[in-house]
């Protein structure tokens, strides 16, 4: 669609921003992309999302879609003649919303309490993961990916937090290969996907950010 | 209408399952209505939503769907007969997207938090987080009804019956706690869609009366603490 504007206000770390640029990158959107500082939110942030002062935000023809899942939604929708990411069939399509909430209900809570946190709830933090961890591989089971044969709308909620996992292994000190060979298998088999590989930062880089964060933190 | 083998399973007092019920009955599907006993849940729950063990479930021809939010997009897409339950345009689905992950994230929780909170000075604290919550969802209103009747337009819709349905247990809070949780006179949109949604022909049956919902409550506190 010639003459849509859109643009992505975005923090480069973010797992949840990363859904939006893996997305718009699969179905070859051109936008503009803003890295905000968290700390120093600019007018454009606060105008665009008001309620909760987040990022990302996905903004098309100056209209604000916040929360990343229901930006990945809209884009699917809006540019439902590309890539599609969601399957066609309504119980699969239930099946992937179920997913991709699951893995927003979990996922980031129990990882956050692997890097933020440290003694009882730092192991119980690390714990919670596993087990999520373990939950996802058996809905994966031996599909290549979560929808099946095709990288999808649950592959683009997860994948984000795959260049986080340096950091959750160096803080938390275990190894997800360790534990759970059949997602690291699944995060490499996403990570030959340009979308995604352009659009995951380094793991080092994201390390080095977490690092600062815990010194922020009282943690180093 | 004939839909293929329909079951909820559920419980009656449960706004997440009166949601379900309320979408089965936009889109005039039959289906038949298992009851769920909380304090011993069933094979066929534990079964059917291994990850959570919570209702409500949808069984559609055996299959299940479990999340409350999750099954109504899946009534809205699987049987297109009746009015539709999102907008068709994408733009006002994610506008009720968000508000719908506003009420079940931010909003309500803060419902369960008063109910938990003890002393006046805890439960004021928290009813001034709702109060600032109600004026957000008041402008929501306005600006999403455009005038009409409902969130959905001429229609109930998504948002309708996300927000709708836990007014039963938002009266039933009122009434336990003695106060005024949704103020007509700071919210006075909502309130007049509050009157309009719950006596509706589709809902009214549905939504149990607040005071049932405060018998349920106190019962289920008994039984909980006599294990």
């Amino acid at each position: 669609m010639a003459n849509d504007e859109v643009i992505l206000l975005d923090f480069w770390p973010s797992m949840f921003g990363m859904r939006l640029r893996i997305a718009l990158a699969e179905k070859e959107i051109k936008y503009e992309y803003k890295d905000e500082d968290l700390r120093n939110k600019s007018p454009l942030l606060l105008q665009m999302n008001p309620i909760h002062k987040k990022i990302p935000v996905l903004i098309h023809n100056g209209k604000p879609i916040c929360e990343s899942i229901i930006g990945v939604e809209y884009i699917e929708e809006v540019w439902k003649d590309k890539a599609p990411l969601l399957p066609s069939d309504p119980y699969e399509r239930a099946q992937a919303r179920f997913w991709a909430d699951y893995i927003d209900k979990k996922f980031y809570d129990s990882a956050r309490k692997i890097w933020a946190t440290k003694g009882e709830e730092q192991e119980a933090g690390k714990k919670d993961f596993i087990d999520v961890l373990k939950v996802l591989e058996g809905a994966l089971g031996d599909k290549p990916f979560f929808g099946g044969d095709n990288f999808g709308y649950v592959d683009v909620a997860l994948i984000g937090f795959y260049s986080w996992f340096h950091a959750y292994e160096t803080y938390g000190n275990f190894s997800t290969e360790a534990e759970c060979p059949k997602f690291v298998a699944w995060a490499k088999r996403c990570m030959q996907r340009d979308s995604v590989a352009k659009t995951l930062p380094d793991q080092h880089k994201v390390l080095e950010f977490v690092k600062i964060l815990r010194e922020k933190y009282g943690l180093e | 209408m004939a839909a293929g083998n329909v079951k909820l399973l559920g419980v009656w007092a449960s706004p997440f399952v009166n949601r379900v019920e309320i979408a089965l009955k936009i889109r005039s599907i039959e289906s038949e209505f298992i009851q769920e006993n909380l304090l011993n849940k069933s094979e066929l729950l534990l079964k059917s939503n291994p990850v959570y063990k919570k209702i409500p479930v949808l069984f559609h021809d055996e299959k299940p769907i479990c999340e409350s939010l999750v099954i109504l997009q899946y009534i809205d897409e699987v049987w297109p007969n009746g009015p539709s339950i999102l907008h068709s345009d994408p733009y006002d689905r994610a506008i009720s997207r968000f508000w719908a992950a506003y009420i079940d994230e931010k909003w309500f929780p803060l419902v369960t938090e008063l109910r938990n909170a003890e002393g006046k000075e805890a439960k004021t604290a928290v009813l001034e987080k709702i109060y600032e919550g109600n004026l957000l969802l008041e402008e929501a209103f306005i600006k999403i009804s455009k005038g009409k009747p409902f969130f959905g337009g001429d229609s109930i819709g998504y948002l309708d019956v996300v927000i709708g349905s836990l007014l039963g247990w938002v009266k039933a809070q009122e009434i336990m706690d003695e106060v005024k949780i949704l103020d007509e006179t700071k919210m006075p949109s909502l309130a007049e869609w509050d009157d309009r949604f719950c006596s509706d022909e589709i809902v009214k049956d549905i939504i149990p009366q607040p005071e049932k919902l405060v018998e349920v409550y106190r019962k289920y506190q008994e039984s909980f603490y006599k294990k």
